[in-house]
């Protein structure tokens, strides 16, 4: 069972065992553990593989630092690629299995590649596999498989995510010593506090420490203040939440892990909730991360930084082995050769770099009776699957001896988490004294504090805390009422030991060897992605010499763990390489994210139905209730066409065609776009928008009208009405409609602010039915009606207002159709009533609902334009033959791109109608036009293309399929006989017509 | 050069890696040139290697004020395609998909090309006429091109979100096999040792400060490293463009927004294609060290920071769920910016300017990557003979004078 | 992410505003008298700062009132928002 557990101790529940599997062997470990923390206790030694040369890897770390120990949590539709086993929390049934090894991490065959190191060294793939080209995805197909760590689930996920803004005056980022002391100072202060720290538990390195503070043992101080900060009404506190981004105007996002199972699945329960806070002020104590030492096989399992040694024995209760060795450059890795002793593990010897040894934590060891080697190193380990033995010798690598052991606790200094400073934009600087990246004055409001500020001794981190506490809450003005609090702001918290007499690190980027590195066997800087220090000299030796180039050459820092622990290392070693200080080396950007962010939490609810807001018309219920199919119109809904009887998409527009030929047809047109234009100016102001001449509508009268972008091509259209002499309604395309008032109003207030007019977007509160068809008029009378709809009181391309069914409506005698027909605006409220009451009084007509599929057919046997269908950003009105629109009395938006010397070209493509040859092909649209004969066509490619179809469908009514185009000159090549080709590539003889092909002279809108 | 091949590198593992030669020289700036090429990412170096082998020209520096690769071309997606809708586009990347398929054995350096297709996914009636209009034009341009169905596509690319009632559910997509990937930074380190090889100077922390004139004519340019001469300079420095062309006196129909993208955590395969969406803003691919790699939009303000907002990646996460509903569980792992260069009509500028001698290269937006080594061809080509190839003589200034734009917003799918 | 500061709203997420380019392109007043080439200028040619850059933005989820910025392209800082004053394309001169 839990063979290194230890018998007392820790911050784990014994009372409260979980059982759990990992690579199919059933363990057993407690409430408190995390997977890394169990396993130990279980001595699983091996938890992975290299990448590159499959050697056996153990755990090294404790954090979010961890390389190696990368798992795949949980099966089916929840499981979890890539997670390290260091923050996964135990709970009670988890699976994991090692992401890396086959057949698996006891015994995996690619460990061959460590055999064959010298040829797999950094950028070798770069080198070979160049021809023939064909063969590369032969090679890499097996890099592919090679690759990856952990496996994707392959059902949708069943679980929920969330978004939760928020607001405080101070986010305390980090909830260890100086984190918490600044969080609980800014509380009492009165700010309104946010705090998070990504461990699910507060205290950060106080849980796993023996110091006391203000009288209480460390964790009891703990306790403490978050006790404080949880009774204070204005403190959000969030355990288990990462904070992952630190973005422009002190922007931050939060990942909060809400379920405790990360593997498990959780219904009707938020797993993630990604917290967006717009913070005043930031103070970041985010701590350190501690180096590893660069030697001989320092990936052998059984190597493990020394902070992590001392997390496992003092939080966790647990021995990570039996006989311990401590390599060191600096004071801090004493502690946990006093914590594995306490624990009862046998600590053969410290053995330090530095020649003068340690401060006062020597005297500690003394009394422990713990030998300490100043001056010496360790060269080299011994063991595959767990290190059995170490070589130990002088700095000048004379004595060399070799100790048995099963574990080796390394520190080789610490590194400030600046990785949030960085973010938000603040640089770094080296430190020659403390040998590490230090936060440079930041550019946004925060602050850096305790060991992310490169400050190591508690008592210091205290103080650094309470001090950003307390000026962050006074920068942040505005503060809530101190009903809680004191008024006066208590001193800053002070531990029992002072460390003041510590002694500095020394540098040891890399172990000297008796030889070349090259020549030594392999020691790596970035364990994840097998990055070793002759990689680091290969890249440097070839030139990939800026750090930049040396990360991506070597993929140094590339890993999952973002060079958490080697890139300080690598960057030492490259200058070491180049003869430079390493401050001459630079820094690689901190990218965001700090840590792994799930896509289904920056997603949040935006998924599945709530991707896009769907827009219904008021009338949609009916819709549905007919069965009707419906397709996306910008992010409108529209029925496209209501089969009937398992009518198939082709069948229902023939008929909902003849029928509003023949009888009556109607549409709900409510999504097209409705801007009231209003305002003493509002005549000359859509004098600019449209390019006819506006002034000339008479009130009472409709115009159709089209507007042009300053580049003259055109951008939508749609009908205008004169409501009065200073009131306009138009309306605009569905797709447009946001956008042509968005640019109205650009115009309006931007170029021609003083013209006095109001634009107000309507196409909500009105619904527009359209009624075409000779019956049309004959249904609307038939509802009651008071005005005079016949031809000569309500003529062509006019409105009248009245009343429908006893409802105020506006009838417009417009026609998208060629039909005569009138579209009836009316208040959304009364729009479904009235549709209603317009399908019972056309019963005896045959009324038929269509969709926007027949108005396409119907609108093309006229010749009438969709624009972006028909048009697409490169087409100006003349090439549609509009020229009778483009007014020459005035400037309009748009004119004087008309006369640029290619739009005046007369080969352009121009709009026209097609007919095929046979009568009966119906050509697909987005075909090729083609100048030639078919089968004649030049063979030599690029094969010239003359302009495409933009429409084509089959004519129900003139029982021939019609289409529409641009081809060059167009307009001039009526009767030519051109080459319909489609992606099948066959060709198909077009002729090209007049565009209308139905009741040329327009007869048919006044059939009465 | 020393070549590589396998047997090189078996024979530097005998004498473990310690006699591999540098990929490319670091000299010092000569006080002159017979060409300056201003910018060291994939196009600046393509232009130099192509000055140098297939112009004859030797004495050419490239000046990059960072390290090389640095800027766009390490900072992308990686997505190689030719499938643009106008012949002029059309034509101006299939030349460079050409060059592309034979590049890692032309430089004798793995670019790791890997045509393992793009699909360009429609969601509405009118992307589906949109790409039936490109695919038709692509095959009378001479490049591989099909119209895939919804259920050709569900056999093809599994996990792929192929429900009718979704929002914007897949009626179908148009499909380039000779399309894909490649290895962002090999293109501009390939491109570098090849140049070097042929005798340019590649000169890395040279910043371009000015630009000097005689008259009407470049005469040279100011750099942080001092004054270098030379009577033809090629500036192609992406989202620098127009700060480079005020040196010149000369203003550039160029806005430069930021651009974001990010990769998750490597996966087993899962995806071996690339897809793209323009309803359902998103593309995305998986590299061969099995992070799939992820476009997000282009922020909508003028930018130089290398950064954009948060809800941009936001937007793009929850288009990749829409497609790949597995992706959920993944995991961004590292995000970032880059400067895009965007020109009104979606298309490059490739092109002589009112200052004899003086070249730009720009406006290749958020669609460059693709274009490196027909660029550098082309822009050679141009500044070698004084005057356009046919390839790029649309793609000049002149163009937004006369109105001659080649419009690749709308109908050309996502234009990346 | 951006906070704007609408001169008549106040300080706002960037979410709710649509961003309208350079500012003070004003439309010239006699088009038809320009070449091709001056057209072009108005209508293509950007200045395209790198720093301080003059731009519209427009509170679109809000008031919907257009104003004039300025903002650093670089560290995306405003130093400025301001109500557009009566003349053309939110130039005060």
């Amino acid at each position: 069972m839990q063979n290194s557990r230890l018998p007392s101790g820790g911050r784990i529940d014994r009372k409260r065992p979980l059982n759990f599997r990992f690579n199919g062997h059933r363990l057993q470990g407690y409430a408190g553990d995390t997977l890394a923390s169990a396993l130990i206790a279980n001595d699983v030694a091996v938890v992975g593989r290299g990448f590159k040369y499959h050697r056996p890897r153990g755990i090294i770390g404790s954090g979010a630092e961890e390389p190696n120990a990368i798992i795949q949590l949980g099966r089916g539709a929840t499981a979890e690629p890539a997670l390290r086993a260091t923050q996964v929390e135990l709970y009670e049934g988890l699976e994991a299995s090692s992401v890396k090894g086959w057949p698996g991490v006891k015994f995996d065959l690619g460990a061959i590649n460590d055999w064959a190191g010298a040829a797999l060294a950094a950028g070798f793939y770069y080198k070979t596999f160049m021809r023939p080209a064909k063969l590369w995805k032969f090679y890499e197909h097996f890099i592919r498989r090679s690759a990856g760590l952990g496996t994707a689930p392959s059902l949708p996920d069943p679980d929920t995510y969330s978004h939760r803004n928020a607001h405080c005056d101070v986010m305390v980022v980090g909830a260890g010593p100086a984190g918490l002391a600044a969080a609980v100072t800014a509380a009492r202060d009165g700010a309104r506090v946010i705090i998070a720290d990504e461990q699910s538990e507060f205290g950060g390195s106080l849980l796993a420490s023996r110091e006391s503070i203000d009288g209480l043992a460390a964790p009891d101080w703990v306790a403490l203040q978050c006790r404080t900060l949880t009774n204070s009404k204005n403190v959000t506190l969030l355990p288990g939440s990462s904070v992952f981004g630190y973005y422009d105007y002190n922007f931050l996002g939060i990942l909060q892990q809400c379920a405790i199972e990360p593997g498990a699945q959780n219904p009707g329960r938020i797993r993630q909730r990604l917290w967006r806070v717009r913070a005043k002020q930031v103070v970041l104590a985010q701590g350190a991360f501690e180096r590893p030492l660069v030697f001989c096989n320092n990936d052998r399992p059984g190597i493990m930084l020394a902070s992590a040694v001392s997390t496992y024995v003092n939080r966790y209760a647990v021995r990570p082995g039996r006989r311990a060795v401590v390599f060191t450059n600096n004071d801090s890795a004493y502690q946990a050769s006093l914590d594995l002793h306490r624990a009862g593990v046998n600590v053969r010897c410290v053995v330090d770099s530095r020649p003068g040894g340690a401060g006062q934590i020597a005297e500690s060891l003394r009394e422990a009776a713990i030998p300490v080697h100043c001056g010496s190193i360790i060269t080299n380990a011994y063991g595959r699957k767990r290190i059995s033995a170490v070589e130990v010798a002088r700095l000048d690598l004379s004595q060399r001896e070799t100790l048995e052991c099963d574990l080796l606790a390394m520190s080789g200094g610490w590194s400030p988490a600046v990785h949030l400073h960085s973010q938000a934009g603040g640089s770094i600087h080296w430190d020659d004294d403390r040998h590490c990246f230090v936060p440079a004055p930041s550019v946004q409001p925060n602050r850096s504090v305790g060991a992310c500020n490169g400050t190591w001794t508690l008592a210091t981190c205290l103080l650094e805390g309470h001090e950003a506490g307390l000026a962050a809450a006074r920068n942040s003005g505005q503060r809530l009422p101190r009903d809680q609090f004191e008024r006066t702001v208590s001193a800053a918290p002070k531990p029992a030991n002072d460390a003041a007499n510590e002694h500095a690190t020394t540098p040891l980027w890399r172990v000297p060897g008796a030889r070349d590195p090259e020549r030594l066997p392999k020691q790596f800087v970035d364990y994840q992605n097998d990055t070793t220090v002759s990689d680091i000299r290969l890249a440097a030796r070839e030139g990939y010499t800026s750090i930049e180039h040396l990360k991506r050459y070597t993929a140094l820092g590339f890993g999952t763990d973002q060079g958490k622990l080697g890139n300080i290392n690598g960057m030492a070693i490259l200058a070491e390489c180049l003869g430079k200080p390493v401050s001459a080396i630079g820094t690689t950007t901190f990218r965001p994210p700090y840590t792994p962010v799930s896509f289904g939490a920056c997603a949040g609810e935006s998924i599945g139905s709530l991707y896009d807001p769907v827009r219904k018309t008021a009338i949609h219920r009916w819709h549905e209730d007919q069965k009707a199919h419906f397709e996306p119109v910008g992010q409108w809904l529209r029925p496209s066409h209501y089969p009937v009887n398992g009518e198939d998409l082709q069948s229902a527009v023939q008929r909902e065609c003849i029928a509003t030929r023949n009888s009556v047809g109607i549409m709900d047109a409510s999504t097209l776009g409705k801007i009231d234009v209003r305002g003493p100016d509002a005549c000359k102001f859509l004098e600019w928008i449209y390019t006819h001449n506006v002034s000339k509508l008479p009130v009472g009268r409709c115009a159709y009208g089209i507007m042009l972008g300053e580049d003259g091509m055109i951008k939508d259209d749609g009908v205008m009405s004169r409501l009065g002499e200073q009131h306009f309604y138009v309306t605009t395309t569905t797709g447009g409609a946001a956008g042509v008032l968005a640019w109205m109003e650009k115009w309006l207030q931007t170029e021609w602010p003083q013209l006095r007019v109001h634009l107000t977007s309507m196409t909500e509160h009105y619904s527009t039915i359209a009624v075409a068809g000779p019956n049309s008029g004959r249904v609307i009378e038939k509802l009651g009606c008071d005005v005079d709809m016949s031809r000569e009181a309500f003529p062509f391309m006019t409105f009248r207002s009245g009343n429908l069914a006893g409802v105020p409506v506006t009838l417009s005698r417009v026609s998208f159709s060629g039909e005569l027909a009138f579209e009836i605006n009316i208040d959304s409220r009364h729009a479904l009533d009235t549709w209603l009451k317009l399908m019972e009084a056309g019963r005896e007509f045959g009324i038929t609902p269509y969709g926007t599929e027949t108005m396409h057919v119907l609108r093309a046997e006229k010749g009438y334009v969709i624009v972006g269908q028909d048009t697409d950003g490169s087409v100006t009105p003349v090439d549609l033959r509009m020229n009778w629109l483009l007014s020459k009395d005035k400037d309009f938006l748009g004119k004087r791109s008309l006369a640029r010397s290619d739009c005046k070209r007369s080969d352009r493509k121009q709009f026209v109608g097609l007919k095929a040859i046979d009568g009966k092909t119906v050509v697909a649209e987005g075909a090729q036009l083609v100048t030639g004969q078919p089968g004649r066509i030049p063979a030599r490619i690029p094969i010239p293309i003359a302009g495409h179809v933009s429409s084509s469908y089959y004519s129900a009514v003139l029982q021939k399929p019609i289409a529409l185009g641009l081809i060059r000159a167009g307009h001039t090549r009526v009767g030519e006989t051109v080459l319909a080709i489609g992606s099948n590539g066959v060709e198909v003889p077009v002729e090209i017509v007049s565009p209308v092909f139905y009741d040329p002279k327009g007869e048919r809108q006044n059939v009465q | 050069m020393s070549r590589y091949s396998v047997f090189s590198l078996l024979r530097n593992a005998i004498s473990h890696n310690r006699n591999w030669p540098q990929a490319w020289r670091s000299p010092a700036p000569k006080p002159a040139y017979d060409a300056i090429i201003v910018g060291g990412g994939g196009h600046g170096l393509a232009t130099a290697y192509y000055l140098a082998k297939e112009h004859g020209l030797r004495n050419i520096a490239v000046l990059e004020k960072g390290w090389i690769g640095g800027g766009n071309t390490g900072r992308n997606t990686t997505i190689v395609r030719s499938n643009y809708l106008w012949t002029e586009a059309a034509q101006l990347y299939e030349k460079s998909l050409k060059l592309w398929e034979g590049l890692s054995a032309e430089l004798n350096f793995n670019v790791m090309f890997s045509q393992r297709g793009v699909y360009n996914l429609g969601h509405t009636l009118q992307d589906m006429r949109d790409i039936e209009r490109r695919v038709s034009a692509n095959r009378l341009n001479g490049i591989d091109a099909e119209v895939v169905s919804p259920a050709e596509i569900a056999r093809r690319i599994p996990y792929l979100n192929m429900s009718r009632t979704s929002r914007y559910p897949i009626l179908g997509a148009s499909f380039q096999g000779r399309g894909g990937v490649a290895r962002h930074d090999a293109v501009a380190w390939g491109f570098a040792r090849a140049a070097d090889s042929c005798g340019v100077d590649i000169i890395q922390q040279c910043e371009v400060v000015g630009i000097r004139k005689r008259g009407d004519e470049v005469c040279g340019v100011e750099t942080t490293r001092g004054f270098i001469a030379s009577k033809k300079v090629g500036v192609v420095v992406a989202g620098h463009a127009s700060v480079l062309a005020g040196m010149a006196g000369i203003r550039l129909p160029i806005e430069s927004h930021p651009l974001q993208a990010f990769v998750s955590e490597p996966l087993k395969p899962v995806l071996d294609t690339v897809v793209m969406s323009n309803a359902v803003h998103g593309y995305i691919s998986q590299s061969d060290k099995g992070e799939l790699v992820i476009g997000a939009g282009i922020d909508a303000y003028n930018g130089y920071g290398q950064r954009g907002s948060f809800h941009t990646i936001e937007h793009a996460m929850a288009a990749i769920i829409e497609l790949f509903p597995i992706f959920s569980r993944a995991r961004m792992l590292r995000q970032w910016g880059g400067i895009v260069d965007v020109s009104p009509d979606a298309c490059p500028i490739i092109s002589k300017t009112p200052v004899r001698g003086l070249y730009f290269n720009c406006g290749w937006g958020t669609g460059g990557f693709k274009a490196t080594p027909g660029s550098g061809w082309v822009f050679a080509h141009t500044i070698a003979n004084d005057a356009p190839h046919e390839l790029n003589a649309a793609f000049d200034l002149a163009r937004f004078s006369s109105g001659a734009l080649i419009d690749e917003h709308g109908a050309a799918a996502v234009a990346h | 992410m951006l906070i704007i500061d609408c001169p008549y709203c106040g300080e706002r997420d960037e979410t709710e505003f649509s961003y309208g380019g350079e500012a003070g392109i004003a439309r010239p007043q006699h088009p038809e008298s320009l070449t091709d080439a001056e057209w072009a200028d108005y209508l293509f040619m950007r200045s395209n700062p790198r720093g301080p850059h003059r731009e519209l933005w427009n509170h679109a989820q809000g008031c919907r009132r257009w104003f004039v910025a300025v903002r650093d392209t670089v560290t995306y800082r405003f130093s400025e928002t301001a109500a557009l004053q009566a003349g053309a394309s939110g130039d005060a001169e």
